[in-house]
């Protein structure tokens, strides 16, 4: 899972180290995008509770239930008076089968179980790479490769400096920083 | 931005065969032009012999399934007994109208045989509940209009399981190249008294 590391105010760079993921248990990761505000709120307020639950029932939930639990929130926010515009990605482990999992999470709410995904201006230069070049069976070298294109891909057409992406791994030993090239100097075509 | 209705896409038609029912619907889910997933069923099973199909805006497809499944489940639970085509269309005609002045954009398709009688059942809804009763077929989605037209063109009375499958199939599938916001793959239930055959239809992938 991939993330810009930018945080903007209109044109301008107000910060460029950020995390916009946050870990919502042992295994599962969410990266969020969106209203400044609403998306580090809504990211706390489902890790509290994921991680409130798991106190309670003495369980660890898995990826499915997860997405679940934060498409349900985000469903009641969106018909209440001030809806959280938020675009998230969900992804985890499930700890019993040990299987991948991804979900698409837009701000009205729409979940989707998908191979690959992305959310912002990264949709319209990324999914075509991601169409050709993911296969059901990538490891993650290739998947760091493809990650490599897409950002490349950015660097190259996008008008906008996003300051490089941060990059976290899940396996399932757990969620993990992993280094990126962030430097590389990409020619417009 | 237009319609919430025709903002994710997709499409879903039910139809009427002899001693059999049919539903099917595409597996697109989109964002105006954008194709997010070619894996987004719209079929919702609720009974042995009684599906739902819902299209419209993707949240509230996924909303109204979670919450017919509540509702159903709690229905069995109290009634020990599964719930009937019949008795689900009122439940979904009511729980609809209860949002009556913000509904859930969702065009609901309901496809069953009743166990007790062994008649097919097909129906469908607008956004606030109002059920429409069909002997024939019944459409939906963003791919309506098209669908009307396959539908009234290869349909016909009393058509075996097998037939009707390839009647639904053909419909659906001319109906979404048709339309730009659904196709990418489909899926077909066929429902005969006492045995449920599903197909995944490829479909072009453009």
């Amino acid at each position: 899972m991939a993330a810009s590391k930018a945080i903007m105010r209109g044109p301008t760079i107000i910060k460029a180290e950020d995390d916009k993921t946050r870990q919502l248990n042992k295994n599962t990761l969410m990266a969020f995008s969106g209203e400044a505000g609403d998306t580090v709120q809504f990211a706390e307020f489902v890790q509290a509770n994921v991680q409130l639950y798991s106190m309670r029932n003495d369980t660890e939930l898995n990826p499915a239930a997860v997405a679940n639990f934060v498409r349900g929130e985000l469903a009641r926010s969106l018909r209440s008076r001030s809806p959280y515009t938020v675009n998230l990605l969900l992804g985890g482990i499930d700890p019993t089968t040990q299987t991948p999992h991804l979900y698409w999470i837009d701000y009205l709410a729409s979940l989707a179980s998908v191979p690959y995904a992305a959310h912002g201006y990264a949709q319209y230069y990324c999914l075509s790479l991601l169409d050709k070049h993911h296969n059901p069976n990538i490891d993650l070298e290739q998947g760091m490769k493809l990650l490599g294109m897409c950002t490349d891909e950015l660097k190259r057409r996008l008008p906008i400096d996003y300051k490089g992406v941060l990059v976290k791994i899940i396996t399932k030993d757990g969620v993990k920083e992993v280094d990126f090239d962030n430097d590389k100097i990409v020619r417009s075509a | 931005m237009g319609s919430p209705f025709d903002i994710n896409g997709g499409a879903c038609v039910a139809m009427v065969g002899k001693d059999c029912v049919a539903i099917a619907c595409d597996l697109r889910l989109g964002m105006q032009a954008l194709t997010i997933s070619n894996n987004f069923p719209k079929i919702f099973n609720f009974a042995p012999s009684t599906y739902l199909g819902l299209t419209g805006l993707a949240t509230d497809v996924n909303t109204v399934s979670d919450l017919f499944r509540y509702k159903v489940n709690m229905y069995r639970l109290r009634e020990e007994r599964h719930i009937s085509p019949q008795t689900l269309a009122n439940l979904v005609s009511s729980s609809l109208y209860e949002k009556r002045f913000g509904p859930f954009f969702v065009s609901p398709v309901l496809a069953g045989i009743n166990q007790t009688t062994g008649k097919p059942f097909i129906c469908g809804f607008d956004s606030i509940g109002c059920i429409d009763f069909a002997k024939d077929f019944i459409v939906s989605g963003t791919a309506s209009d098209q669908l009307f037209g396959t539908c009234e063109g290869l349909w016909e009375p009393d058509l075996g399981a097998e037939d009707l499958f390839e009647t639904i199939s053909q419909a659906l599938l001319s109906a979404v190249d048709r339309d730009a916001l659904s196709g990418w793959g489909a899926q077909v239930y066929i429902i005969e008294k006492d045995k449920v055959t599903q197909r995944l239809l490829k479909g072009r992938q453009d």
